[in-house]
């Protein structure tokens, strides 16, 4: 243990004045995470407010519950702003200079043909350069038309059922859509499993970056091998478990480290949420067991220290994008969302996601479970083949 | 008992055999080489000795322990020097003295001291705390061999140290080697150069193929091919018969007159040479130079072997 403690000693002073593995291990994760979060986090985070342009050129009664009640109340909850525009011209030039993410147009006789069964249409204008946005702006008309839709069918059973006469179809209508919805899903999860941009780029570059950061240790075996050094270690009165396990714990305290440093320096600069402190230490140690020994077992493969670089690199880019560490992929749903559970990252940011909603340590467990099984089976495909790289 | 003893070594990879029946032993304080061109088994050799390669057969003692890879107590008696630079660049000479003496177990003012001590050895106290990266050739070659006497090992195994080394510095090596054999260390000393072999070492093996053709004292070599020492004594006077009186001493198997001295063939010319000048004295002749060629290793080598030990 001594042994390998002196050589992990060395490593870290090797890798200290080594500027390269300082700017891979923390200044580059930063920086991108920063870049990214002043970049995407208007689109992603959920702290962006839509705005949009309604213009009710009908003036009557469904077109004020659309235009005042509908879009108020989402407005209310901070989540759109909306500007009222006297004109469909002005709403849709709104929307073609980019001021709002879509203009909504409550063309004249829409009021009238709802209530008369005839067919209406509620006009979006979205804006090119906001397509989430304007894809948003559809999703709050569509939602209105469908309620539309609940109430005609309620007002034309009242009617054909006769419990109520033609004429009465106004009032009826009206109620209908004051009545509540019988049924109501409160998607308690997806908001608790929701990072905050912030939050999510710093997690994921720094998670993304891990990789290539432990990566230092387990290929300065193949860095001695390559420069003599290891011919010497090996005849030194030194077990080579010795030797194996200094370059492991390199890796280990290295990674421990700069996840450490990008923990306090992305929620000092950035204002990330990491989430309980022990929740994270866990997620952080099997987050960094897994990444050692998937780069460990990378390392076995290559024949020299060039060779495993580009291995590592290319396997750590891609369990990194398809851990959903640039983009959230399990939003995709789908192949791509089940996919993208084989990575450690993937584990990794949904156990922050259960942090971030008020979670305790505790409910990282899962999570962390499922990181340390990748742990356990990479760290000890790696033991099994580090052996042959401890030769002259 | 010896400070080395290997039996019977073996080692294959596949098909080729890079080592077959090697054996020797090294005393204290004796230098022994294993003397042979590129490939012929001398670096298996030595991994062997050194625990880094397990061989296939026989059996290696080093201070009375058995060598094996794993061997803790035997690679603690071996200072080992590779034929390549083997120290970290980015680190000082001290860091690396330092990280090598805990490695081999030292600890505190002891190993500070020791430390300090081989810097001294080696030439590089000045510019201990230089990144070695900094430093030419021959420095880092020095610290390579430095690195291999931090422990005071019983038994100093040096890899042809001198490959690739500007003549000051390989000169420097040998002193260093024969300062360190004087000592009382046992060194093993593995080269492709005959003259360093034939200064350094006390015994020699001649290895090729991975075979130990011949091993003993530079005489007892010689002597296999048969080989007598040329003597050319620079003389004035009556030449003539200065060699024919020399040509009656029982040591001289020719003798004759040749470009203003005397060419003779002599067995053991070191001990035979004041009889020699004596005679040659005595004919009224006087000795103004002695010049004496004995029989090389090269020869011995090409006796053994039929080719040239660079071939």
């Amino acid at each position: 243990m001594r042994a390998a403690l002196l050589i992990a000693a060395k490593d870290l002073r090797q890798r200290l004045r080594d500027r390269s593995a300082i700017l891979v291990a923390i200044v580059v994760p930063l920086g991108l995470a920063f870049i990214f979060s002043l970049i995407l986090g208007g689109i992603s985070g959920g702290s962006t407010v839509f705005e949009y342009a309604v213009a009710d050129e009908d003036g009557g009664a469904v077109a004020a519950a659309f235009a005042r009640n509908a879009l108020s109340s989402i407005e209310d909850q901070g989540i759109i702003a909306v500007r009222r525009v006297g004109s469909a011209e002005e709403a849709s030039q709104l929307a073609a200079d980019g001021k709002v993410a879509a203009a909504f147009v409550v063309p004249p006789g829409f009021s009238q043909a709802v209530t008369s069964g005839r067919p209406a249409q509620l006009q979006v204008i979205g804006n090119v350069d906001q397509p989430i946005g304007a894809q948003v702006g559809r999703a709050i008309a569509e939602a209105f038309t469908a309620d539309l839709r609940a109430v005609r069918l309620a007002v034309a059973t009242a009617i054909h059922g006769g419990a109520a006469a033609e004429s009465d179809a106004p009032a009826l209508a009206e109620e209908a859509g004051r009545a509540p919805s019988p049924l109501a899903v409160e998607d308690i999860s997806a908001t608790r499993r929701e990072l905050d941009a912030d939050t999510f780029y710093a997690a994921g570059m720094a998670v993304f970056f891990l990789f290539f950061t432990v990566s230092f240790g387990v290929s300065s075996l193949l860095e001695e091998q390559n420069d003599g050094t290891l011919q010497r270690l090996l005849a030194a009165p030194v077990a080579r478990a010795s030797i194996l396990g200094g370059k492991l714990v390199t890796s280990f305290l290295l990674g421990v480290v700069s996840m450490t440093v990008l923990i306090v320096g992305t929620s000092v600069l950035m204002g990330a949420s990491w989430g309980d402190p022990v929740g994270v230490g866990l997620l952080v140690v099997a987050g960094v067991l897994a990444a050692t020994g998937i780069m460990a077992v990378v390392a076995t493969l290559a024949r020299n220290v060039e060779q495993a670089g580009n291995l590592q690199a290319i396997i750590a880019v891609t369990l990194g994008l398809l851990g959903g560490t640039f983009f959230p992929v399990a939003q995709a749903g789908g192949l791509i969302a089940t996919l993208s559970l084989a990575t450690p990252h993937a584990w990794f940011l949904r156990g922050l996601a259960d942090l971030s909603g008020g979670g305790s340590a505790a409910s990282v467990l899962p999570a962390v479970g499922a990181i340390l099984v990748f742990a356990v089976v990479t760290g000890g495909l790696a033991l099994l083949r580090l052996g042959r790289l401890a030769r002259p | 008992m010896s400070v080395l003893r290997c039996n019977d070594l073996r080692k294959t990879y596949g098909d080729l055999i890079a080592v077959d029946g090697v054996g020797f032993h090294i005393e204290e304080g004796e230098t022994y080489g294993l003397l042979g061109p590129n490939g012929a088994g001398k670096t298996t050799t030595i991994s062997m000795v050194a625990g880094l390669l397990e061989r296939d057969r026989g059996e290696v003692m080093v201070d009375g322990a058995q060598m094996t890879t794993r061997s803790v107590r035997a690679k603690s008696a071996i200072g080992y020097v590779p034929q390549e630079l083997a120290i970290y660049p980015d680190l000082s000479a001290r860091e690396n003295l330092r990280f090598f003496a805990r490695l081999y177990g030292m600890a505190g003012a002891e190993m500070r001291r020791r430390v300090d001590e081989v810097l001294s050895t080696i030439g590089l106290s000045e510019r201990a705390g230089d990144k070695t990266k900094e430093y030419s050739g021959g420095m880092k070659r020095r610290l390579n061999i430095g690195i291999g006497l931090l422990h005071r090992p019983r038994l100093l195994i040096l890899d042809e140290p001198t490959v690739g080394v500007d003549p000051q510095s390989r000169n420097a090596i040998l002193e260093s080697v024969e300062e360190l054999s004087a000592a009382g260390m046992a060194v093993l000393y593995t080269t492709h150069y005959m003259e360093e072999a034939e200064r350094l070492c006390d015994r020699v093996g001649i290895i090729d193929l991975g075979e130990l053709k011949a091993e003993g004292t530079r005489r007892e070599l010689v002597s296999m091919v048969g080989g007598r020492d040329r003597v050319r004594l620079t003389a004035s006077g009556d030449l003539e018969a200065a060699a024919r009186a020399t040509a009656q001493l029982e040591a001289v198997a020719e003798s004759g007159v040749r470009d203003g001295g005397i060419d003779l063939i002599v067995d053991d010319a070191r001990h035979e040479l004041p009889r020699l000048l004596e005679t040659v004295s005595g004919s009224d002749a006087s000795v103004t130079g002695v010049e004496v060629t004995e029989p090389n290793l090269e020869a011995v080598f090409l006796h053994l072997t039929g080719k040239a030990l660079r071939d």
